[in-house]
């Protein structure tokens, strides 16, 4: 594609409307420009995001009354699997990293693309296939699978449900998210515009680089646990089968190893959205920038360590324990100074309260919550009590969903302009940020209730005496669901009939506002030179607006 | 379709990009290496009588076939640096061959084991301890999974070998046959903690 020698920005077409090799869809499916396949991702992820949240609004309307309200009972363990498999490995662990991680990364530091652009596109059509095979396990014959999505050993073995399909769904994820990593990696390390050093990287980089990280050196571990698991299954091993003299216990250590530090995978880049939001819309720089910069890496590298604090209660020794609680409660302090930083960035700054501002005060009100939660079950006797009961699936959803969810609203709502180059309505984004916070808190918040008081996880079935609790639950997901439709509205109409975005609506001084909305087919006509710091909101920089 | 790619060659980078994918392998069989330690920490005396019915000559005679056709990859690399493609291209048709090699011994001592009885799952290795049903379990796997990247690492050697035929890799840009060997000794590397984890671990 040889790109005109004039420099005149304005005249040049957007990566939408440059003339492509193939046509149609082809375009698409096939490009290796990182912005295209940016959009692939969120667009498939979308797709399976909304899936999985109409599996969640029908388990809890099945929870609505005692016994059966809608669903039969293997229907309901189908579901809660389904609606795990799909939040965790096609939505979350993606969302972030594969949908902004790649349109924005070679932007931010001032790329033309990623270190290995044929590699990206095979990322997602792992992707692809990965998801189509999840989708596809539900209508074989044999039904879905029913195991949770932790496939926990033995009953992952026995069962007859389709659990195959959906490990091998599992195992062709894992090698994306690992391909996405290594090419992240490498594009940090080898591509970065000369000047951008690794102190002046935006906060966001060093996020998707910490979870890169995690992605290539904990995903093996489950793409093997997984094999395990099929070749049991397939010709009885017994590495995991305690009637063959395996054991059980060993699977679940395996399985945590990788999927602890995933948890981290999920949510280190929506803390590394919320450090590149704040500054913008308080109009300071950041406060104690490498300190959030090292806690990425902090922890990731703690969080790959406190695995077998999801295994309290199988049996381990008491130095065990003690070791793993007292790990757990270190991943807090890094998280810590990223909140604090946070709040002194807002501290006297000049708020502008914006959507995506919001979506981020949200995130970090909700992502306290979870983390004290998970502070509470990161302590031996609390957690003994509360072993997989609603408790744990607050906790777990007021970080994935109040915490990852939002920094996801939150980032689509930043980069839209940029992505799209139109603007949305504002008001319709507020109602439904205000719809979406009030509904998840009023959904998830009893469950910390349900489950101090004993109401196991997992189960369909309930005492009278949760009714209430779980009544106002359901309520909740109502209002929660009506927030995310008027927010997909509100944007995809934004996509038709928004106003134009200039380059740099809202003021932003890292490098992706620099260039127009949407940006060019190669970023940059010349790699530029970075002379400052990401958050530098110097008057030279705010006079030109 | 965009042809942006990259203006300047960076080699440094795409070795960088194999080093991390290599790394995902390590730690594929570091799953494995944690399970084996478990259970031979749990069943050390099984372990310690089922390794006698390995064939320590086989696995000895493996082990050199796999040094030596490390050996004939690096040279191959050496010859391409030095311009000597036709010499390179042989030395790349070798280590495949060896690899083959590999694999034909490989499946002789699996034939052998199967036609004693002796596989997962089988009437004849269920009448034995669990230590080692799992001893076998694992060895199946393990060894199973490394020829699986055997057959995967001669695919890749197939592949820059053509490159370097056709001159897609020459002294001048060698990058690529530097990768693939790079594959190539994970195999080797691997195997290197798979014998005597197996074989001379009695």
């Amino acid at each position: 594609m040889g790109s005109p020698v004039s420099p005149a920005s304005q005249a040049e077409p957007d990566f939408y409307h440059v003339a492509t090799k193939r046509r149609g869809i082809f375009a698409w499916i096939l490009s290796t420009d990182h912005k295209r396949i940016g959009i692939l991702y969120l667009v498939t992820m979308s797709f399976f995001f909304l899936t999985a949240v109409f599996i969640g609004f029908t388990m809890r309307l099945e929870m609505l009354t005692p016994g059966k309200t809608i669903i039969e009972p293997q229907t309901y363990n189908t579901l809660f699997t389904l609606h795990g498999i799909m939040m965790i490995f096609l939505f979350i662990i993606p969302g972030l990293p594969a949908v902004f991680g790649n349109f924005l990364l070679p932007l931010m530091i001032g790329a033309k693309d990623v270190f290995f652009p044929r590699l990206n596109l095979l990322s997602w059509w792992l992707f692809l296939t990965g998801g189509i095979l999840a989708v596809v396990s539900v209508f074989l014959p044999g039904g879905a699978a029913d195991t949770g999505w932790t496939f926990y050993v033995p009953y992952s073995i026995r069962t007859s449900t389709n659990v195959f399909p959906a490990l091998t769904a599992a195992f062709v994820l894992g090698f994306s998210s690992i391909l996405t990593g290594l090419n992240f990696i490498t594009t940090i390390h080898r591509m970065r515009a000369p000047g951008m050093s690794w102190f002046r990287m935006p906060l966001f980089i060093w996020a998707l680089y910490s979870t890169a990280w995690i992605q290539v050196l904990a995903t093996p571990i489950i793409g093997i646990t997984l094999i395990l698991v099929a070749l049991e299954r397939f010709f009885g091993v017994g590495i995991f089968d305690p009637a063959l003299g395996g054991d059980p216990v060993l699977y679940q250590h395996l399985f945590w190893i990788y999927s602890h530090p995933a948890v981290y995978i999920m949510i280190l880049p929506a803390l590394g959205v919320v450090s590149e939001i704040i500054p913008v819309f308080a109009r300071r720089t950041i406060f104690g920038y490498k300190f959030i910069a090292f806690s990425s890496v902090a922890i990731a590298f703690f969080g790959s360590l406190v695995w077998a604090h999801h295994m309290f209660t199988v049996g381990m020794s008491n130095t065990g324990m003690f070791i793993f609680s007292l790990l757990t409660f270190l991943v807090s302090i890094p998280s810590a100074i990223k909140i604090f930083n946070w709040v002194a960035t807002l501290y006297k700054g000049s708020i502008e309260v914006s959507v995506p501002l919001l979506h981020v005060l949200s995130f970090i009100v909700q992502f306290s919550i979870g983390g004290f939660t998970g502070l509470m079950l990161g302590a031996l006797a609390i957690n003994i009590h509360v072993q997989d009961t609603y408790f744990v699936v607050g906790h777990f959803h007021y970080v994935m969903f109040g915490g990852t969810g939002f920094g996801l609203f939150a980032a689509i709502h930043y980069w839209f302009p940029k992505m799209f180059g139109r603007m949305y309505a504002k008001k319709p984004a507020v109602v439904a940020w205000f719809l979406a916070t009030v509904g998840f808190n009023i959904f998830y918040f009893p469950f910390f209730i349900l489950g101090y008081l004993g109401m196991p996880r997992r189960y369909y079935d309930y005492l009278p005496e949760f009714q209430s609790l779980h009544v106002i639950a359901t309520v909740g997901s109502w209002i929660l669901v009506a927030g995310i439709l008027i927010m997909v509205v509100n944007l995809l109409v934004a996509l038709r009939r928004g106003a134009r975005a200039e380059a740099n609506p809202w003021g932003g001084a890292t490098l992706e506002w620099t260039v127009s909305s949407p940006p060019p087919l190669e970023n940059f006509h010349e790699i530029p030179i970075v002379t400052k710091g990401p958050y530098d909101f110097t008057p030279s920089a705010a006079e030109t607006k | 379709m965009s042809t942006q790619g990259h203006e300047h060659r960076d080699d440094a980078g795409s070795r960088m990009g194999m080093w991390l994918f290599l790394f995902t392998e390590l730690i594929l069989f570091g799953g494995l290496f944690i399970v084996y330690a478990v259970y031979r920490y749990q069943h050390g005396e099984a372990f310690h009588l089922a390794a006698r019915e390995l064939d320590t000559f086989v696995g000895t005679v493996n082990t050199l076939i796999l040094l030596t056709s490390s050996l004939t990859v690096a040279l191959s690399i050496v010859a391409v640096r030095q311009g000597k493609r036709g010499l390179a291209v042989m030395l790349v048709g070798m280590t495949i061959l060896l690899a083959g090699a590999f694999l034909v011994n490989k499946y002789f001592e699996w034939g052998h084991k199967f036609a004693l009885g002796i596989f997962p799952g089988s009437p004849e290795l269920l009448k034995r301890s669990s230590g080692e049903i799992l001893y076998f379990g694992l060895y199946f796997v393990m060894t199973g999974l490394h020829a699986l990247h055997v057959i995967i690492g001669m695919v890749i050697l197939t592949v820059v070998g053509i490159m370097t035929a056709r001159g897609t890799v020459s002294a001048s840009s060698y990058v690529k046959l530097e990768v693939g060997g790079l594959y190539w000794h994970l195999v080797d590397v691997i195997w290197i903690f798979l014998f005597p984890l197996f074989y001379l671990l009695h």
